[in-house]
């Protein structure tokens, strides 16, 4: 069991939304998300003041997915997300003990 | 029976003059009642039709004030002093309304000296619903006190933009109170008060102000001005982002702005006549030009142009109209509004920050500057083709500004606008000064911090809760 965290442009929200359950990957949680990684901001002016405005609005999907399925959820995220411009965000693996269903306290990957 | 043919016929030609005059003088006096009943009913219409407009042109400038001005303002500070910055313009609704009822209008528009009318009007006694041919001879006198009170309402409303995130609001409505009584008065005695200094109609120097340049953006902006100098820059000042938490608000502020203002030009013809109609078409056109030519230089110097400069190139056209706005051809009104908006735009983005003062939203900047040069610029192009304003003894119409061959026009604007600048630099130190002394002026820095709303007013705009 995997968690993917992936941080992408709030515009790609529905490619990759659509591209996952295309792969049958229903479950998903979003996060409405500020940030910057190597893109940083963008200068604003208003009456010749220019402020800097260095976090960006992000979109942040979690999914907890079996082992054998993250690497296609990876390609699919990656690629539906993908401008080839900077600031098109990551994606983060990282293992996952446990998964507890809140209804009946069914465990293990047959919750997900 | 000749005879009595003849005799018939003499008494008749004898007594029918007689007759006839007696029919002809009863005719005449029933002529003469139609006569007065027709002259009533005319006068009565024409009453009805200016007063149908000044009642509308009274609500449009209120207008102004709330919501145009509070949402303009409060959409350009930090999302913490929304409500505050709201409140400082929505409170001058309520106090100014209570001055001018009980002591302000009769300083401003009674019978008094060239500096400041008398007392006799207080509690509006002798103001009512019959006109004062002094002031409007068409509209109830009611009417044009109520339209005034909208003007005396905005003008320190004008100012709280430059003390913007910091004042206390009890210190705030002292202070403005105060000024309402001490430099608004005065200065709308002069300019339109019978026997003021610079009446146009007959004062010592007969200043072009048909809508108030002088007496409303000078001496708001001016003070303002002064006001931020005294209080100081927010606390970290210039270096903390201070953006516009909302350019949607002032957006719609400023678009409710210049709608308004038709009432503040077009209605300061104090009648539904071709004036009005004058300065209803020179208003337009000066926003519309200014909004053009600040975002064209904005466009320029930043690459961009932007819904704020747009918005605030409409403002600073509309201000520097104002005391032009019955006096001037249309073309002029547009050549005012493109000089004003690159002027204006340069004040705000070059002037401010090369001297560090913190007008917040740039009531100087725009009122102040913007309202001189219009004040200017009125003696220049006011002609008398539009309004015969000045007239010789025997009632000749004489040149009005410089466009007409009265040069000398220009300099009486200046002594106008040097007046309200020395009274609102004078005045306001002194008012601020003592309020300072009395109750402080600026909230602390911990209030500061956490937002007007919550500090002075224990609310927030935007809770949006579950």
């Amino acid at each position: 069991m995997q968690k993917i965290e992936a941080i992408i442009q709030p515009s790609k929200l529905d490619a990759v939304k659509d591209a996952l359950l295309e792969v049958g990957i229903e479950g998903m949680t979003i996060l409405e998300a500020r940030g910057h990684g190597r893109q940083k901001g963008h200068t604003e002016f208003y009456r010749g003041r220019e402020y800097t405005v260095d976090l960006l609005p992000k979109i942040k999907l979690e999914l907890v997915l079996p082992d054998d399925m993250v690497e296609k959820a990876i390609q699919v995220i990656a690629s539906s997300a993908r401008t080839g411009k900077i600031g098109d965000g990551k994606i983060f693996l990282s293992k996952v003990e446990d998964a507890i269903r809140i209804r009946n306290d069914e465990r293990g990957e047959t919750v997900l | 029976m000749r005879s009595w043919c003849k005799k018939i016929f003499l008494a008749v030609f004898l007594l029918l003059p007689c007759g006839l005059t007696c029919a002809a003088q009863s005719a005449l006096t029933a002529d003469a009642d139609r006569i007065a009943k027709l002259e009533k009913a005319v006068q009565d219409a024409q009453t009805a039709g200016d007063n149908g407009w000044m009642l509308v042109s009274a609500a449009l400038v209120l207008l102004m004030t709330g919501p145009g001005l509070a949402l303009f303002y409060s959409g350009l500070v930090r999302k913490k002093n929304v409500l505050g910055t709201m409140m400082q313009s929505f409170a001058m609704m309520a106090i100014i309304t209570m001055l001018w009822a009980t002591v302000t209008y009769s300083l401003a528009f009674s019978t008094g000296n060239a500096f400041i009318g008398g007392l006799q009007n207080m509690f509006l006694r002798g103001v009512g619903l019959t006109p004062d041919p002094n002031y409007a001879a068409t509209i109830p006198l009611q009417t044009y006190m109520i339209y005034q009170l909208m003007f005396a309402i905005i003008t320190p409303a004008l100012i709280t933009g430059a003390f913007a995130e910091r004042m206390k609001f009890s210190s705030m409505a002292v202070f403005l109170t105060l000024w309402s009584i001490f430099i608004y008065s005065p200065m709308a005695h002069m300019v339109w008060g019978v026997g003021g200094l610079l009446n146009a109609a007959g004062g010592r120097f007969p200043c072009l102000d048909f809508a108030g340049g002088t007496v409303v953006h000078v001496t708001s902006g001016v003070s303002a001005l002064v006001t931020a100098i005294y209080l100081g820059k927010r606390i970290g000042y210039p270096k903390i982002q201070t953006p516009p938490h909302s350019v949607v608000l002032s957006f719609i502020g400023a678009c409710l702005l210049w709608v308004g203002w038709f009432g503040f030009n077009a209605g300061s013809a104090l009648g539904a006549g071709p004036l009005a109609t004058s300065a209803f078409v020179n208003t337009h056109f000066a926003a519309a030009a200014a909004a053009l030519s600040w975002s064209i230089v904005e466009k320029i110097r930043n690459g961009k142009s932007s819904a704020l400069g747009a918005i605030s190139g409409a403002v600073a056209g509309l201000v520097a109209i104002t005391p032009a706005s019955g006096f001037v051809q249309p073309m002029s009104a547009i050549f005012i509004g493109l000089a004003v908006g690159v002027v204006c735009f340069f004040m705000v983005v070059k002037v401010k920050s090369f001297f560090g003062y913190d007008d917040s939203l740039d009531a100087f900047g725009v009122h102040g500057v913007g309202g001189t040069l219009g004040a200017i610029l009125t003696g220049f192009f006011a002609t008398s083709a539009i309004n015969p304003i000045f007239k010789d003894a025997k009632g000749n119409t004489l040149a009005s500004g410089a466009v007409d061959g009265n040069w000398a026009q220009i300099g009486n604007q200046a002594i106008g606008v040097a007046i309200a600048w020395g009274i609102s630099i004078v005045g306001t130190l002194v008012l601020l000064f003592l309020v300072d002394k009395l109750m402080g002026l600026r909230v602390s820095p911990e209030d500061e911090q956490e937002g007007l709303d919550l500090s002075q007013h224990g609310e927030e705009g935007y809770d949006y809760g579950e």
